[in-house]
């Protein structure tokens, strides 16, 4: 029997290069549909990969939004425009620069980050405890659920607002007017 | 066993950082706006991760109380990104919708292009000044 | 694409399952994955795909546009409305202690209540972007 704790790694670790190589094609590829079709990809590797960092509600909404949604989104804007992408930019020196320096500097910072998966990290020891408070406050067995709606409520609320901000935004700027003649 | 534990650290997050790094070379070298939008989820995505990355205890379950489990993934950072999903979602059908109205307007979506017709259009009215 | 009898006859079949699984993930969220923002997204999907397949025209006569203006704001009225209610019984904003008779039921009514308005509004709002989005000519 395979122990779990290097399962997970093991795991973690074969997404994580399957994501390296799906994000290499994205920055290669010439032409939108494949950018787009390589994104869902993307997205559906991203879920996989929370579901085995135990964010399950994450994974869920990164599945059906970002793989779901955001690909039929482009897709639209896609048959609205273009397809192609203008080739032959002579801009390539100066934006691997740029990437190259931010690597570096992240990379350097980097060697404070704790240890992966270790409990006895400051994020599992400091701030409110809401596992333990979760059951006698709400009686919600969800954390998730409980943190969202009712110990963070205000943010959920600032987070409906800005998707109805959007969707008001969007009809806004796509609705055709009835005097206005398309060419 | 010990090796993988000590390598995964460095490994994960340099997984993130290169997602990250991706993203954000698309956004600067690519003209084409659609193309700076999926290097925008790139960069996007790979703040989920430097998200939850952390919140992971090996061994440990998804944070749905039950009596048989006494090992939980910390919940603040998935409903932190939670929010921070739905309202990429958000931002991105903006985005979308405003290059459907540049590519309606000038004709093109390309940045370049864009840039060349306005610079034109300012000499144009400079000239009648 | 409007003549292809496999996927309408199919996204006929698939649609009332991925509903009631969109109904499932909003009324379990208390106990397993899943709340307002999940399912309001799988039941714009539903909604959506039923556009891809057989046309914007028949999506429409299911989802109105005007049963969408109405919803999303409604979400948002709803959530702000629990958060006043609050206010009313004594509490904090959005404290839902004192909704009903003791602390734990109170907390279930305002959750409840809560991923209700975050379902409209996510689920209207996803299906109104779509529908500007195709109903729109290209140029």
């Amino acid at each position: 029997m395979m122990d779990p704790a290097f399962a997970e790694q093991a795991i973690t670790l074969v997404i994580l290069l399957l994501l390296a190589a799906v994000t290499v094609g994205i920055v290669r590829v010439r032409g939108l549909f494949a950018a787009v079709v390589l994104l869902g990809a993307y997205s559906f590797l991203m879920a996989t990969l929370f579901v085995v960092l135990d964010a399950v509600d994450v994974a869920m909404t990164e599945a059906s939004v970002g793989a779901g949604i955001s690909t039929v989104l482009f897709l639209g804007a896609l048959y609205l425009t273009d397809t192609k992408e203008a080739t032959g930019k002579a801009r390539e020196l100066a934006p691997l620069a740029v990437a190259a320096i931010t690597a570096a500097v992240l990379i350097w910072g980097m060697s404070d980050l704790p240890e992966f998966g270790s409990a006895d990290q400051p994020i599992h020891a400091k701030g409110a405890d809401y596992l333990a408070r979760s059951l006698p406050d709400t009686g919600i067995p969800n954390v998730v659920t409980s943190v969202l709606a009712s110990y963070r409520g205000f943010d959920t609320l600032g987070e409906t607002t800005v998707v109805f901000t959007a969707g008001i935004g969007v009809l806004v700027l796509l609705r055709r007017r009835s005097g206005q003649g398309k060419s | 066993m010990n090796l993988i534990t000590g390598l995964m650290a460095d490994a994960t997050n340099i997984a993130t950082i290169f997602l990250m790094v991706a993203g954000l070379y698309v956004v600067i070298a690519r003209g084409n706006m659609v193309k700076k939008l999926v290097g925008l989820s790139l960069f996007q995505s790979s703040v989920y991760l430097l998200y939850l990355l952390p919140g992971k205890i090996l061994g440990g379950s998804a944070p749905i109380l039950d009596p048989k489990l006494t090992v939980y993934a910390n919940p603040l950072p998935h409903v932190l990104i939670l929010t921070a999903i739905v309202v990429g979602i958000g931002t991105l059908a903006l985005g979308l919708t405003l290059v459907v109205r540049i590519k309606e307007a000038y004709g093109t979506f390309e940045e370049d292009e864009i840039i060349a017709r306005d610079g034109a259009k300012a000499g144009e009215q400079g000239d009648v000044a | 694409m409007r003549r292809d009898l496999v996927l309408r006859v199919a996204s006929k079949f698939i649609l009332p399952p991925i509903m009631l699984f969109a109904l499932y993930v909003q009324f379990h969220g208390d106990y397993g994955p899943g709340g307002g923002f999940q399912a309001g997204v799988i039941a714009a999907a539903a909604i959506i795909l039923y556009g891809l397949v057989n046309g914007l025209a028949r999506a429409q006569k299911m989802v109105p546009q005007a049963l969408l203006e109405v919803l999303m704001p409604s979400g948002v009225l709803i959530y702000a409305a629990v958060g006043v209610a609050g206010l009313m019984t004594g509490e904090n904003y959005l404290g839902y202690d004192h909704l009903a008779h003791d602390a734990v039921h109170g907390q279930e009514w305002g959750v409840f209540l809560v991923e209700a308005g975050v379902f409209l509004t996510v689920f209207s709002s996803m299906i109104a972007i779509f529908y500007a989005f195709a109903g729109r000519r290209r140029s």
